[in-house]
């Protein structure tokens, strides 16, 4: 692409040059932050619901404003609350993590089996560390440098890392886990009533959160998002950036893998086996975009708000739970389809106004 | 019945309130959240004689399965099959079913935890796992409910267990079954399956045992197909080579009777090699209707969790202590005694026969 090309009316040029060039050029800003318009209307939705399921669960339980319940809520859904920040940026990236929940098997298992060899806590977390970095870093290198799609690559390594998690530990469970750890699943932080996964949930929800909308490591993965050749016109590492990401990802799945483990005082090969599909579906609510570029951390707090609430208030008003699958699935199916719904409808005005052959979407251009 | 169809009728209502609020158009979830606490009180019946022996009545009991949507489980829950609801409903208390999607203790300790929270009185869990409900199961018995397992146990997290059988009883009984239809003589084989499940290698103990009172059936080998169905059909058809005067066969696993059962399902072999051990009906019926099988054994569930529904409602009136030697009657089933470790044991295992068999869908 040439230079040039910036004199030329946007409606002249190919889609693609149209994308790669609205992101680079100094108007980049606005358009930015129209770009960010249809999102903050969505979490201004994800708001409404998350009241109205509060509001919900409070009309048809009696139990379900109790401190006991929340700590319940909490504590169900703390893993895939935080897996899901690091999935947010990925996806934001443009790529996916499919590997997620084979991570935390990994690391439960290795956990469980260093446990059983009677090697020191700390030394173990160190042990899974590394070996979120590693799982990571394989992920991040075989997307970026090897070019294979994300998708790909990570629906490999979920078979891969649960594979590996089963050599780890074979059909053995371990459970003997020290008192203070085997209990976080039923005793939140001390002199309060938080769970402690809530706890580092809100933490690294913070984090994420100014990494994301206050750096320019965060507007550079919305803009890898948004169009990676553009992205790397405009001088960002593309590359480096989102094998980092996998590598956080690794990390922060392999430390969830110690909480599910403590949590359930259980070290199993098949913890949290399919959670991939909970973590991804928390994320496309929280309004982000599968296709890149599109979504906030405060959408992710709202969609884990919205996703827990609605399965705990659902538990509570004996509603059979072979179709809370049904509710969440409905609910993802809206979190899709209502976005794209208005994009489509933009096309079609789009079209009849200026009797053109449509100009491919964002959302198809990204797809490619 | 109704409950179901109200239950039926809750998805689409929650999904319309879900996609409303969504929508950010409403909120007005209140006028669909009237009718669910009904559901729940919905299985008493006044009928019954036993609450007059002291036994409480109204108290909240929630069955939790390992998983729902498991046809073992609804047999052994359900008021139609005459499960722990039928036995609740005749003590005239309020039992409903609760649990997850998945048989693992992430999905199943949410139901236990709600259960819990609802206010229950009483737990009867079949356990997931050992140890990860053991924290959840110990707060709710701090809490005075009555934690009750069945089927599978959470051993000292709970105040009763209730067994389905007892591997003695198991390992000899599938012997006395083979040597009834083979006349107590001939040769025989073992398909079990992995070489290290604790399990199956204590019943073949008691099998083993038990031969020794059958001088004319001798065991020539004991092979191992790994429950897994592929393995299980190699190492049958591998007996049949090696032995060709083989009169019969005894497979305590459901993996390795069914795949026994479909080599032996050949007019070679029908009726001339007999075939036994731990089956579901449902996998077995076609066998046993066309004569491969003519008896296999496990336990009925139904009675199981009839069984479990009598004992928690017993020991949460304080009727019984769960100590060995406290003995209560169940209903239908009659008289039974705890035993040691507070285990209540179901009985010897259940005979499917082609008279009983469509009895049971499991």
């Amino acid at each position: 692409m040439e230079p040039d090309q910036n004199a030329v009316p946007p409606g002249s040029l190919p889609p693609e040059k149209t994308e790669a060039r609205r992101a680079s050029s100094p108007r980049r800003a606005n358009g930015l932050r129209s770009a960010l318009q249809p999102a903050l209307r969505w979490e201004t939705g994800l708001a409404i619901a998350a009241v109205a399921v509060v509001v919900f669960g409070a009309l048809t339980s009696s139990q379900f404003l109790t401190s006991g319940n929340f700590f319940n809520m909490g504590v169900s859904s703390g893993e895939i609350a935080i897996m899901a920040l690091p999935m947010t940026l990925i996806i934001i990236s443009g790529e996916i993590d499919l590997s997620v929940a084979s991570i935390l098997g990994m690391s439960s298992a290795m956990l469980g089996f260093l446990w059983s060899k009677h090697w020191p806590i700390l030394a173990i977390f160190v042990v899974l560390a590394v070996l979120g970095v590693v799982a990571g870093l394989f992920n991040g290198l075989l997307v970026t440098r090897v070019g294979l799609p994300s998708l790909a690559v990570t629906i490999g390594t979920l078979g891969l890392y649960r594979g590996i998690a089963l050599i780890i530990l074979g059909s053995n469970t371990v459970s003997n886990f020290p008192a203070p750890y085997n209990r976080i699943g039923v005793n939140p932080i001390p002199h309060t009533n938080i769970p402690y996964s809530v706890a580092i949930f809100i933490v690294l929800a913070v984090i994420f959160g100014v990494v994301l909308h206050a750096t320019a490591t965060g507007r550079s993965i919305y803009a890898m998002g948004a169009s990676p050749e553009a992205a790397l016109f405009a001088g960002i590492r593309v590359k480096r950036v989102k094998t980092m990401l996998f590598v956080v990802s690794g990390v922060v799945c392999s430390m969830a893998g110690a909480l599910w483990t403590f949590r359930l005082s259980t070290a199993v090969w098949n913890n949290a086996i399919g959670v991939e599909l909970s973590v991804v579906a928390v994320v496309l609510l929280a309004g982000v975009s599968i296709f890149g570029g599109k979504g906030s951390i405060i959408g992710v707090v709202l969609a884990v708000i919205v996703f827990a609430g609605l399965q705990n208030a659902l538990l509570l008003t004996n509603f059979n739970q072979e179709a809370t699958g049904i509710v969440t699935g409905g609910l993802l199916l809206i979190s899709v389809f209502v976005p794209n719904a208005a994009a489509l409808l933009g096309r079609a005005r789009g079209l009849a106004i200026s009797r053109r052959p449509a100009p491919r979407s964002a959302i198809g251009a990204a797809n490619e | 019945m109704t409950g179901s169809v109200k239950r039926a009728l809750w998805a689409p209502a929650v999904l319309l309130v879900a996609s409303a609020t969504l929508a950010a158009c409403s909120s007005s979830s209140s006028t669909s959240a009237s009718s669910s606490t009904s559901a729940s009180s919905s299985a008493s019946s006044a009928s019954s004689s036993s609450a007059a022996a002291g036994l409480k009545t109204g108290l909240k009991v929630f069955v939790i399965p390992k998983n729902l949507g498991n046809p073992y489980f609804t047999t052994a829950d359900s008021v139609q099959s005459g499960g722990a609801l039928a036995a609740l409903s005749q003590l005239g208390e309020s039992g409903s079913e609760t649990s997850g999607t998945a048989a693992t203790p992430a999905s199943q300790l949410p139901a236990i935890q709600a259960a819990i929270t609802k206010g229950a009185n009483v737990l009867i869990v079949s356990a997931t796992d050992p140890s990860a409900l053991c924290p959840t199961l110990q707060s709710a018995m701090a809490k005075g409910i009555t934690v009750v397992t069945y089927d599978s146990d959470a051993p000292t997290c709970r105040n009763m267990f209730i067994n389905q059988a007892s591997t003695a009883e198991i390992g000899t009984s599938e012997v006395d079954v083979l040597a009834k239809q083979i006349n107590s003589s001939g040769d025989i084989a073992i398909v079990s399956a992995a070489a290290s499940a604790t399990n199956q290698n204590a019943w073949i103990g008691y099998m083993k045992q038990q031969l020794k009172k059958y001088p004319n059936m001798h065991l020539v080998s004991t092979v191992y197909g790994n429950d897994d169905p592929t393995t299980a059909t190699q190492v049958t058809q591998g007996l049949l080579q090696h032995y060709p005067n083989l009169k019969g066969i005894i497979s305590p696993t459901t993996v390795g009777i069914l795949a026994a059962a479909q080599v032996l399902d050949t007019a070679k072999y029908r009726g001339k090699i007999a075939l036994t051990g731990l089956g579901t009906p449902d996998s077995l019926k076609k066998f046993v209707a066309d004569g491969t099988v003519q008896s296999f054994e496990l336990w009925n569930p139904a009675n199981l969790g009839y069984l479990a529904g009598y004992a928690a409602v017993n020991l949460a009136s304080k009727k019984i202590t769960n100590s060995a030697g406290q003995s209560f009657t169940a209903g239908k089933l009659g008289s039974f005694t705890v035993g040691a470790d507070s285990t209540v044991l179901l009985g010897p295992p259940f005979v499917f026969t082609k008279a009983n068999i469509n009895q049971f869908n499991f």
